[in-house]
């Protein structure tokens, strides 16, 4: 899958997280906690929500990886590779 | 001491006829049933396939609710308490704050059991726990499924730092928990307090239920004529969802802000049979039903005879006629001189811990409006209760009259009684 693809999906899944969701454009280079305001209990519904549309099983140690939206990009990129 | 006035500025409604105070004001001067079969039922072997349930998708949830909670919420209970609180909420002309604590207000919300409603809710084939993934329970699992799960989610909104607690007494739930805000703000300890209760529906909250074999179980095929208190014919209660909100202030607050008042509540009583003297976990101690509503009746400081509406309640079971008995005794008033009685249940059915909070807005409801609803489906009255009070003490049709006092009472399981009086506010 295309990494703009992969980017795509993703904004989709994370927006409702975001308190800001509607309004805020999703760089690559947002920390999901400290930029995106996303609630931390909220990451494993990000993740539950990651794994079923893209049929992968993300583990604990990865889950911590997770800090931005582009190292989301990349464990789903790797993940279907 | 002295005791603060307090008084009723805001109300907000699920229910399975109407959503919303407009449409139910409307749905109870009709005689709106929301009473359906529901195929689901027929297809586990309920021996009762009906039952009410509040038609969400009439409803925009991202117009009443922040974005987070109308995209992912998935416990009915809950998105209907947040539905009729913030409803509530806004009708008494407050705005929540996106920042700041309001220490001045807090809430009471009941419910029956939450967890109960999130099961179903996740449409998993099996319960993730027992499949060994419990990692796809997700970060909402608790807070949809605690009890409290309805207060703190409508707090989650409002943002309110008084007492925020959340009861659950079977079937008073709702009108305990109108009392309980009674009773604090009357001792002055906040300016106001949210007050009501809610309850899911469907198969996970309503089995239970049908095995006891109390739901009623002759009206599959006609479903809208299940629920008939009062009947003759009743056998047995229709389950339903829904939720009702009421905004309770001292008055002295509610007159600095100007608010409008609907309605006073003058006093109140609960109190338990003890599952002693005839009382069980599922039936009343007659002897505690007629103390508690005495108890509320002296509280309140008025006179039986200036009752001119009791709301029942009335399940549609054959519980019903021992209630009316009970009624007529405390109050010391039968025949011609009873009051005029009626109960939503005829339309709505049982919204169990919910049923107090949405009987207690339509209370509020007839009084404000000044009329009386109508008991639907009554084409045979109960013989015994025509034992006790006359015929036309009973409304089937909505009569348009002036409301002053109104008298609402909730029975539970556990053998719990609640008693409120509501009155037309005056100076």
């Amino acid at each position: 899958m295309e990494r703009d693809n992969v980017k795509e999906e993703l904004m989709t899944i994370i927006k409702p997280f975001v308190p800001d969701g509607e309004s805020i454009s999703l760089a690559e280079n947002q920390d999901l906690i400290n930029d995106l305001k996303i609630n931390s209990a909220h990451i494993v519904d990000i993740v539950l929500d990651i794994e079923d549309k893209f049929d992968i099983n993300i583990e604990d140690d990865v889950i911590g990886e997770m800090n931005t939206v582009a190292d989301a990009v990349d464990v789903v990129m790797r993940k279907t590779a | 001491m002295e005791k603060h006035r307090v008084v009723i500025t805001g109300i907000g409604v699920v229910a399975s006829n109407a959503i919303g105070t407009a449409d139910f004001l409307e749905a109870l001067k009709q005689g709106k049933s929301g009473i359906k079969q529901w195929e689901e039922l027929e297809k586990l072997n309920l021996r009762s396939q009906i039952g009410g349930q509040p038609n969400l998708s009439e409803v925009n949830l991202e117009e009443h609710l922040p974005r987070l909670l109308a995209a992912k919420l998935t416990n009915k209970g809950i998105i209907y308490a947040c539905l009729a609180g913030v409803e509530a909420w806004k009708d008494a002309g407050l705005t929540p704050s996106e920042e700041t604590t309001d220490f001045d207000s807090g809430l009471i919300f009941g419910a029956g059991d939450l967890s109960f409603d999130s099961w179903i809710n996740r449409e998993m084939p099996s319960y993730p726990i027992d499949r060994g993934e419990s990692k796809k329970l997700g970060s909402r699992t608790i807070s949809e499924g605690m009890n409290s799960g309805a207060a703190a989610y409508l707090n989650s909104i409002l943002g309110l730092g008084s007492r925020i607690q959340s009861n659950s007494s079977a079937c008073i739930t709702g009108s305990e928990a109108v009392l309980m805000g009674y009773e604090y703000l009357s001792e002055g300890r906040a300016d106001r307090m949210l007050c009501g209760s809610t309850e899911g529906d469907g198969r996970y909250i309503w089995a239970g239920f049908d095995a006891m074999r109390v739901l009623c179980s002759d009206s599959n095929e006609n479903p809208t004529y299940g629920s008939r208190p009062m009947s003759a014919t009743s056998t047995g209660f229709v389950p339903s969802g829904g939720s009702g909100a009421l905004v309770l202030e001292t008055l002295e607050s509610a007159k600095k802000r100007n608010a409008k008042i609907y309605a006073e509540i003058l006093g109140g009583q609960v109190n338990s049979g003890g599952q002693r003297g005839g009382g069980t976990m599922t039936a009343p101690n007659s002897e505690a039903v007629v103390a508690c509503i005495k108890s509320a009746v002296k509280n309140a400081k008025i006179d039986p005879k200036d009752i001119d509406l009791i709301s029942g309640h009335l399940t549609s079971t054959k519980g019903d006629p021992i209630e009316i008995r009970n009624w007529s005794k405390a109050l010391g008033l039968e025949g011609g001189d009873f009051p005029l009685v009626n109960t939503p249940k005829s339309m709505i059915g049982h919204a169990i811990a919910g049923a107090g909070s949405v009987e207690l807005v339509a209370c509020v409801l007839q009084i404000y409006n000044n009329f009386v609803h109508t008991n639907i489906n009554l084409d045979q009255i109960h013989p015994e209760i025509l034992e006790i009070i006359e015929e036309d003490r009973i409304p089937k049709k909505s009569v348009n009259q002036e409301v002053n006092t109104v008298m609402k009472a909730n029975f539970g399981f556990g053998d719990l009684n609640c008693a409120l009086v509501l009155r037309k506010f005056k100076e």
